[in-house]
């Protein structure tokens, strides 16, 4: 009996071993991003972000500053920092006052873009695709097999398929560069996979609700807003978490659409790593700015995420 | 059947469900079926799209007429000088990078993901364990080409900043310019993709693993077959859907696969994929028609796959 035990326990050693070194793996690039995001300039190019941490240490500068996120924020591209150049007085581009949170080629900015772009792209498809769900569940009407299957389909079709046609269309109808161009083609490529979801909880939602409620005289419309709306919360929960983080982390669509006219953060960074100006203390700051929001609605909020991710695919 | 599950009462207004349908179907026709079909046009035109692309053909070269776009695509960065230049250019063609991509990265998220599912069932920490891996979900394919960019990066002949450099000249081996070497910087890239990816495999796996009755396992395990026995004899055959399902998502999302390689390297260094050289045809070199004809052999790739997803939605539809 004990040696059973005993044994069991050195059994898992192994599987414990391989564990923690697929997860210090997994960790250390990150680790490595965030600690350099927050060294001096200097360091960064002469030692390893890991030399930070070690405790013996021969310079008594600080090892540690905020001025790369300042600078990041700001988007300062200079030689020196943004705070240095201010207290020099000598600079061009900054008023050095808060208005410089907002500078068109700072993450600031690029943050407000990022919210702009994303909410109404989460807003839309959820609302569309419980429209569509609804009526793909609870409703007979022709060819509704037909068109649903279509729709599983277009769920794989490449966003790279439609980018030229319908930016063609933009400047047609002079939409391009406008926040309204990137929220409905978010919206038209989020709706398959959106619709599909939505389909699956609404359609599981129980026959008797909805027989009963008909019965008292409810329209289609009331038992809408009042049965499915309310009942497939746990469904759209999911589905904002997704879309969200797809909207987000996205960058070819705002690479097309917005460009420099209205950058977001994944375009900045982008746009930092291909030009010469901006050195590892800007990058890993910006970087680590522009994962700040969905790092925290993915930890907060991974259980809705995974059970949406579960639901999602067209199982065997 | 899905009809029979509608209740009787419900049986509305001829319009009622289209009015539900209508804003979901004009957007999508808006932005999905009507480029689709304008962009097979335009692939058979142009670079602006006002001409036929038999136009573009030069005297005493290869041509295809109309297709001649489909030809640029397919061949113009093959060599075919000899068989041995053909095959070499190929596999440093964006067709050949992409073979690389789907081999590489396929089986690595699959593998690697399946095997933490299982070991990870066992131990306390799983959540924890769990959300480590599957946090890169979270981070933009950029914020992770930066995050990796950084573990490549080469200093100089004397200071290296980048991990992996550091160990290497540690270990008493010369730095290493990860992202220029061709054909490793390809694997590198790969690299980056299976660590963002594994954690969306695993998950996916480790929730099919869970719903094997536990009774299953513990029989195997009375007969007196090993854990690998067990691993590869009974689990692997009773969530094999699910890993059908894993690996053709795997495979299309590896086929759009765009960001990390525009981020990393912008396709240079021959590490182009079909994604990356059609954005670099369409908004670098301002070749609509060429671009166009890429996109449409993307989609002729991905069609299988389309089939198979509304084929298993067709067969899981009938058993409702």
């Amino acid at each position: 009996m004990n040696r059973a035990v005993i044994n069991r326990k050195l059994n898992k050693v192994p599987t414990h071993v391989i564990i923690v070194i697929t997860l210090i793996m997994w960790l250390i690039p990150t680790i490595g991003l965030l600690v350099t995001s927050f060294r001096p300039l200097q360091d960064i190019n002469t030692t390893g972000w890991w030399t930070a941490l070690s405790s013996n240490r021969t310079s008594d500068k600080p090892r540690f500053t905020l001025s790369n996120y300042v600078d990041a924020i700001v988007g300062y591209r200079g030689t020196k920092s943004y705070t240095e150049e201010c207290a020099s007085g000598t600079s061009v581009t900054y008023k050095c006052d808060t208005s410089d949170i907002l500078n068109p080629r700072g993450m600031g900015r690029a943050f407000l873009n990022s919210l702009m772009v994303t909410v109404p792209s989460v807003i839309l498809p959820i609302l569309f695709a419980t429209f569509a769900a609804y009526a793909f569940s609870w409703m007979e009407f022709k060819g509704r097999m037909l068109i649903f299957a279509v729709l599983v389909g277009l769920q794989v079709v490449p966003l790279q398929m439609t980018l030229v046609p319908v930016l063609r269309m933009y400047v047609n109808l002079k939409m391009n560069g406008t926040f309204w161009g990137v929220w409905f083609f978010h919206t038209g490529f989020g709706l398959p996979y959106s619709i599909y979801l939505m389909r699956n909880y609404i359609g599981g939602l129980p026959k008797d609700l909805f027989e009963s409620a008909y019965l008292d005289g409810a329209s289609t419309w009331t038992a809408f807003t009042r049965l499915v709306i309310p009942l497939a919360t746990p469904a759209i929960a999911s589905l904002a978490i997704y879309q969200f983080l797809w909207v987000w982390n996205d960058l070819l669509v705002s690479l097309t659409f917005l460009g420099g006219t209205k950058p977001v953060m994944t375009y900045q960074i982008s746009n930092m790593v291909t030009s010469l100006g901006a050195g590892w203390h800007l990058l890993t700051a910006a970087a680590f700015l522009s994962m700040l929001l969905p790092m925290v609605v993915f930890f907060s909020l991974q259980k809705f995420f995974v059970r949406g991710m579960l639901a999602g695919a067209v199982k065997g | 059947m899905a009809s029979s599950r509608t209740p009787a009462i419900m049986k509305q207004g001829r319009l009622t469900p289209w009015l539900y349908l209508l804003p979901a179907l004009i957007v999508m026709s808006i932005y999905i079926l009507y480029p689709m079909i304008n962009t097979i046009g335009l692939s058979l035109k142009d670079a602006n799209s006002k001409g036929s692309a038999a136009t573009t053909c030069i005297e005493g070269q290869p041509c295809w007429g109309i297709l001649e776009n489909y030809r640029y695509a397919l061949m113009h960065e093959i060599n075919t000088t000899s068989a041995k230049t053909t095959w070499d250019s190929f596999w440093l063609s964006s067709y050949g990078n992409q073979i690389k991509w789907l081999l590489v990265m396929v089986s690595g998220t699959v593998g690697i993901g399946l095997l933490f599912a299982v070991l990870v069932d066992r131990i306390k920490q799983e959540a924890l364990a769990k959300s480590i891996i599957f946090m890169p979900m979270a981070i933009s394919f950029v914020g992770a080409g930066v995050i990796w960019k950084f573990v490549y990066a080469y200093g100089s002949s004397k200071i290296q900043i980048g991990f992996l450099n550091v160990i290497i000249t540690g270990l008493g081996g010369k730095p290493v310019t990860f992202l220029s070497e061709v054909p490793l910087n390809t694997f590198m890239l790969i690299i980056v993709g299976i660590w963002m990816w594994t954690g969306f495999c695993m998950t996916m796996l480790s929730s099919a693993i869970k719903a094997i009755p536990e009774e299953v396992i513990e029989a195997a395990r009375i007969d007196g077959a090993n854990e690998t026995k067990i691993f590869f004899n009974v689990m692997v055959p009773i969530i094999s859907p699910t890993i059908v399902v894993v690996l053709t998502t795997m495979v299309i999302n590896v086929l759009k696969l765009f960001d990390i390689v525009y981020v990393m390297t912008g396709g240079n260094f021959s590490t182009d994929v079909i994604a990356t050289r059609m954005y670099t045809e369409m908004y670098k070199n301002f070749q609509t028609g060429r671009g166009t004809a890429i996109a449409v052999i993307l989609i002729l790739i991905i069609l299988p796959f389309i089939y198979m997803n509304v084929k298993r939605f067709m067969a899981q539809e009938e058993m409702r």
